[in-house]
């Protein structure tokens, strides 16, 4: 394989003159220097899919906003990382993943620790633009510590990525398309009869709903370990 | 039928062969097995899985995401409602209703004696004759919207 020569390259973020190597991404750049950009999907030590689409920026001379986490930098960019356009997308694209399923949080195991509800507070969302949907699926508890609950699913693919690049496994995958997605185990058979499951329970730790859960723990009693994989990637090194 | 003995899996054994069990031919050889097999069940999944050596989920994955591929066997006829811009002003979905309530199946679906397969296109291209259904391979024209099926419903058996 012919390696790409890493060259270093300088632009701006909300004003701020940074650098960063041409293989990195801005949302790693702005990490770097200190700048927050809020992500949902992103996970650190995971591949960036960019599907949850939170940390959009906008770039000079572009028509539309990007995602951060997938994009790379190029020399004398110039990002805006919040702007009222910016934070109305998000806002938008936060109550759509709310009224996509059955995002109750007083009946949720997850209440508290819960990813989706933790960017609402933090991007002040107080309510939903977009009409409840309210889709019903059924959920699969067949597995002996594990729950899949697909109402709580906002399809972050987290958990395929952990499944694929950590644990090698490949287990979980996406099924269908549009509103009726799901995360399935092998041929969309329950949980427990799944050969490919090695019940490592990763997936329930990067999870950042209450779509994949332990059995037997009551509410505020969970503690989702999402720095798991990052260890995990540092602990190995980088190959 | 075992997979060993059945043909239709040495017929698709060569074509992956063919392909050069290249896990990125995975389209390919679902659109192959579909021609054979007439749709993809459980069992060919896994069988194209174990030869592209490709996570079970991912195969199914795939073949869920496209419209094209079946996962049930097809009726031994097939209603092809036209749901396109001209047929739906004409009233299609009024004629998919009455159809879905006369088998009791929703688009896509096929009825339990496997006689009809009910599916919907976005346009067939015959817009002047709207509403237009598809019965097998003949096109019927101005379908009346009360009852859609008059002259063809005696031969879905």
């Amino acid at each position: 394989m012919i390696r790409e020569k890493v060259r270093v390259k300088k632009f701006t973020i909300d004003g701020i003159c940074v650098t960063g190597q041409s293989n990195q991404t801005i949302l790693e750049v702005a990490r770097d220097n200190g700048i927050e950009i809020p992500t949902m999907c992103h996970l650190k030590g995971l591949s960036d899919v960019g599907s949850c689409r939170m940390c959009i920026v906008e770039i000079e001379g572009r028509h539309e906003p990007i995602p951060s986490c997938t994009a790379k930098i190029k020399e004398g960019m110039e990002v805006t990382t919040s702007s009222p356009k910016i934070k109305a997308a998000r806002e938008m694209i936060l109550s759509m993943m709310f009224s996509e399923r059955y995002h109750t949080c007083s009946t949720c195991v997850v209440n508290g620790d819960c990813q989706l509800q933790s960017k609402s507070v933090e991007l002040e969302l107080s309510h939903s633009f977009t009409p409840y949907l309210n889709q019903r699926f059924e959920i699969d508890a067949s597995h002996k510590n594990f729950v899949n609950d697909p109402n709580k699913c906002i399809l972050c693919t987290r958990c395929i990525r952990v499944c694929d690049e950590i644990e090698g496994a490949h287990a979980l995958d996406l099924f269908g398309r549009g509103l009726g997605t799901r995360v399935i185990h092998d041929m969309d058979e329950p949980w427990a009869d799944s050969t490919s499951c090695t019940s490592c329970g990763k997936c329930v730790y990067v999870c950042p709903t209450g779509a994949l859960y332990e059995k037997d723990i009551s509410e505020e009693e969970i503690i989702k370990k999402r720095e798991i994989v990052t260890e995990l990637v540092r602990n190995r090194g980088q190959k | 039928m075992s997979t060993a003995t059945d043909d239709r899996y040495n017929a698709l054994e060569k074509i992956i062969k063919k392909l050069g069990y290249e896990k990125n031919a995975l389209l390919e050889v679902l659109h192959n097995a579909q021609g054979i097999f007439g749709y993809l069940g459980l069992d060919t999944l896994k069988f194209i899985a174990k030869r592209l050596q490709l996570p079970y989920s991912k195969v199914y994955g795939v073949a869920t995401f496209y419209s094209n591929f079946r996962l049930k066997p097809k009726g031994r006829h097939n209603i092809v409602v036209c749901a396109g811009t001209a047929c739906h002003i004409k009233g299609a979905d009024k004629i998919l209703q009455k159809i879905e309530q006369r088998y009791g199946i929703k688009a896509g679906e096929t009825t339990s004696d496997e006689a009809l397969s009910l599916l919907t296109a976005r346009c067939v291209g015959t817009c002047s004759i709207a509403p237009v259904i598809v019965f097998d391979e003949d096109i019927k024209a101005n379908v009346s919207l009360e009852n859609p099926l008059c002259d063809i419903e005696e031969s879905i058996k």
